[in-house]
């Protein structure tokens, strides 16, 4: 079955992909923004921390700078969909390839590596823990605070203004709220999230490469899904859960899939996986509430 | 009654022997990739082929963990800790992304990559010389001196060097200040043109006329899918054109010195064998690929105002004939 380091690599991974998943939540759900930007802001925050931390900054330092390139690249998004009228869907994509060029341009060449930089990992390797399990420790610490504040945030007045403007933008005008300004904001914060999460992975991983946004948006997707599916997202608190539970799961399905040789898959089956999985999250609520409503059916 | 007994007891005594044998010899060797590709993939089957050849065969003494990220580092990532968490003898890790998560997360087991163009920028060995860690293997950066020593084979008064290159690409770049240094070193002259786009490698190649005695094309992406340009021009002013790759010369350039991926994949296997055997990989240096295959085409050596010499041409492994 799974080895000790492979479920902490699961959970690692899972933990920074749940930072995907809040910035997915914040565009997909709480704005109805659907925003392919993060395949790109992911490998912007990656660029944005390795160039810095290459440069000598404090890495914690170059994570925050990643967060605010990430959030540019969201406002520039939301802002060719608020200022320009470009379909939403379509502003992100041109902001997407738009990064790719950016990305090429901020680290000069396609791969910049940080295996030999300190990193914001550095200092907890001192820790009397197994090496595989300091970025666990750290990114439960990083996504427990992005958690808490976000959940503050959508409780705020400005939270609350941001619901409304993607529940029902008319009405949420109608009451004096800046739509546009409120979708410039959401998808600028989701897209930071973004950054913050390619920022971390980059120096867990030792590098930052100017292809790993590919399928982002996917799997931040398939999280996202996969977690509503298993926690029902009824408050935001359990909403925000859910992303984080949702992304840990994915990445330990992944686990298993690469541990599954006994059951005949392969490695070419993955993408296959990560399909049925999305599908399944998907479907699966729909016939659990079709079967309880048939048996309440039944019993009344 | 008696005698089957006995029979079973042999036959199972001397399975044991043959599993303790065995349990003695077999290997774990954990092959990840980036992504499957033809180039990356026959690098596999290369490493796979040669361990076989030198007597790990898999199913019988050897165990072939194989896994491709699909492009996905995130997954590259999981399938890095799958390995080591497995304790496999070697990891094997195919293009740098790979080998970087591999590098990242692997203390003690010994990695051998392949198909890393530039190992030290990807910081995953010291030195080239002296790999100094868990981590070694080949890379395919061009083998510039090689094919240095070939174009002054064929030219021995070639003295400025002409290129086109991309100056927007990033390994394009770096070749291009590798090439000028080596070039230095020989007592050349490096003369570079400038091409951003494929509409203007044409240009950038008219512009080498009557300063280059020769051309030599790097594997810039943007300069060799405009490759007739530069040939055009080699062919219009007497300029031979030389190619680091083998399929520029199909296309009319006079010669070339390249690898295939599969080959590189047997040297790669050669290293991955070596650390089976014991090696340590802090003191193995980094290989270059050194099966190197010759393609020249002497009907365009004709254009260029050259003559291959008939030795020359003998040692090709494949004569291209383009008679246009």
């Amino acid at each position: 079955m799974l080895s000790e380091i492979a479920f902490y690599g699961a959970l690692e991974t899972g933990l920074i992909y749940g930072l995907v998943a809040f910035g997915i939540y914040i565009s997909f759900r709480v704005l109805d923004f659907p925003d392919l930007t993060v395949d790109g802001s992911f490998p912007l925050g990656a660029a944005v921390a390795a160039m810095l931390i290459i440069a000598g900054w404090n890495p914690w330092i170059a994570t925050g700078a990643a967060v605010l390139a990430g959030m540019a690249a969201g406002a520039v998004t939301a802002l060719l969909n608020v200022k320009l009228n470009i379909l939403n869907l379509l502003a992100s994509i041109l902001t997407m390839i738009a990064l790719y060029s950016v990305n090429l341009r901020i680290m000069g060449r396609p791969n910049v590596a940080l295996l030999t930089e300190e990193t914001v990992l550095t200092p907890w390797y001192e820790l009397d823990l197994a090496f595989h399990q300091v970025p666990v420790l750290l990114f439960l610490v990083v996504v427990f605070i992005s958690l808490i504040l976000l959940w503050r945030f959508m409780k705020s007045e400005t939270g609350l203004a941001m619901r409304a403007t993607g529940a029902n933008p008319r009405m949420a005008r109608a009451q004096g709220i800046a739509t546009g300004g409120m979708i410039v904001l959401g998808v600028a914060l989701s897209n930071g999230l973004v950054g913050l999460a390619g920022a971390l992975f980059a120096q867990s991983q030792g590098a930052a490469d100017v292809t790993m946004g590919v399928g982002v948006i996917v799997i931040g997707l398939a999280s996202l899904i996969g977690g509503e599916a298993l926690v029902t997202p009824s408050t935001v608190i359990r909403a925000l859960i859910a992303c984080v539970v949702g992304a840990i799961i994915y990445r330990l399905a992944i686990a298993f899939a690469l541990n599954a040789d006994v059951l005949g898959l392969q490695a070419q089956d993955l993408n296959l996986i990560t399909a049925v999985l999305v599908t399944l999250a998907i479907v699966l609520p729909g016939v659990r509430n079709s079967v309880i409503g048939k048996l309440t059916r039944k019993k009344a | 009654m008696a005698k089957r007994t006995l029979r079973t007891l042999l036959g199972a005594s001397l399975l044991a022997a043959a599993s303790l044998v065995q349990a003695q010899e077999a290997k774990t060797v954990a092959i990840t990739q980036i992504v499957e590709h033809p180039a990356l993939d026959a690098v596999y089957q290369g490493v796979k082929d040669q361990l076989a050849e030198q007597g790990y065969k898999e199913g019988e003494n050897l165990t072939v963990m194989h896994e491709s990220a699909q492009g996905n580092s995130a997954i590259a990532s999981q399938i890095a800790r799958k390995f080591i968490g497995e304790q496999p003898d070697v990891i094997v890790a195919i293009a740098t992304p790979s080998a970087q998560t591999v590098a990242a997360a692997a203390r003690n087991i010994p990695v051998v990559f392949s198909a890393v163009t530039d190992p030290v920028g990807a910081k995953l060995v010291q030195s080239l010389e002296a790999p100094g860690a868990n981590i070694t293997g080949v890379s395919d950066m061009l083998p510039l001196e090689k094919h240095l020593d070939m174009l002054q084979r064929v030219m021995p008064d070639a003295k400025r060097i002409g290129t086109v290159y991309n100056p927007g690409e990033a390994n394009a770049v770096s070749l291009v200040n590798m090439l000028e240094e080596r070039l230095a070193a020989r007592g050349l002259e490096l003369v570079k043109a400038a091409a951003t786009k494929t509409s203007e490698v044409l240009g950038a190649a008219r512009s080498l006329v009557g300063e280059a005695d020769a051309i030599y094309l790097t594997t810039d992406n943007t300069v060799i899918s405009a490759a007739e340009a530069v040939i055009s021009v080699g062919e219009r002013a007497d300029i031979p054109v030389f190619a680091a790759d083998t399929a520029t010369v199909e296309r009319g350039a006079v010669a070339a010195l390249g690898f295939n991926y599969y080959e590189h994949g047997r040297q790669t296997g050669k290293m991955v064998y070596r650390v089976l055997q014991g090696a340590d990989t802090a003191t193995m240096p980094v290989e270059t690929m050194d099966t190197l295959d010759l393609f020249v085409n002497p009907a365009a050596a004709e254009r260029m105002g050259i003559t291959l010499s008939e030795d020359f041409v003998k040692e090709a492994k494949e004569v291209v004939k383009n008679d246009k």
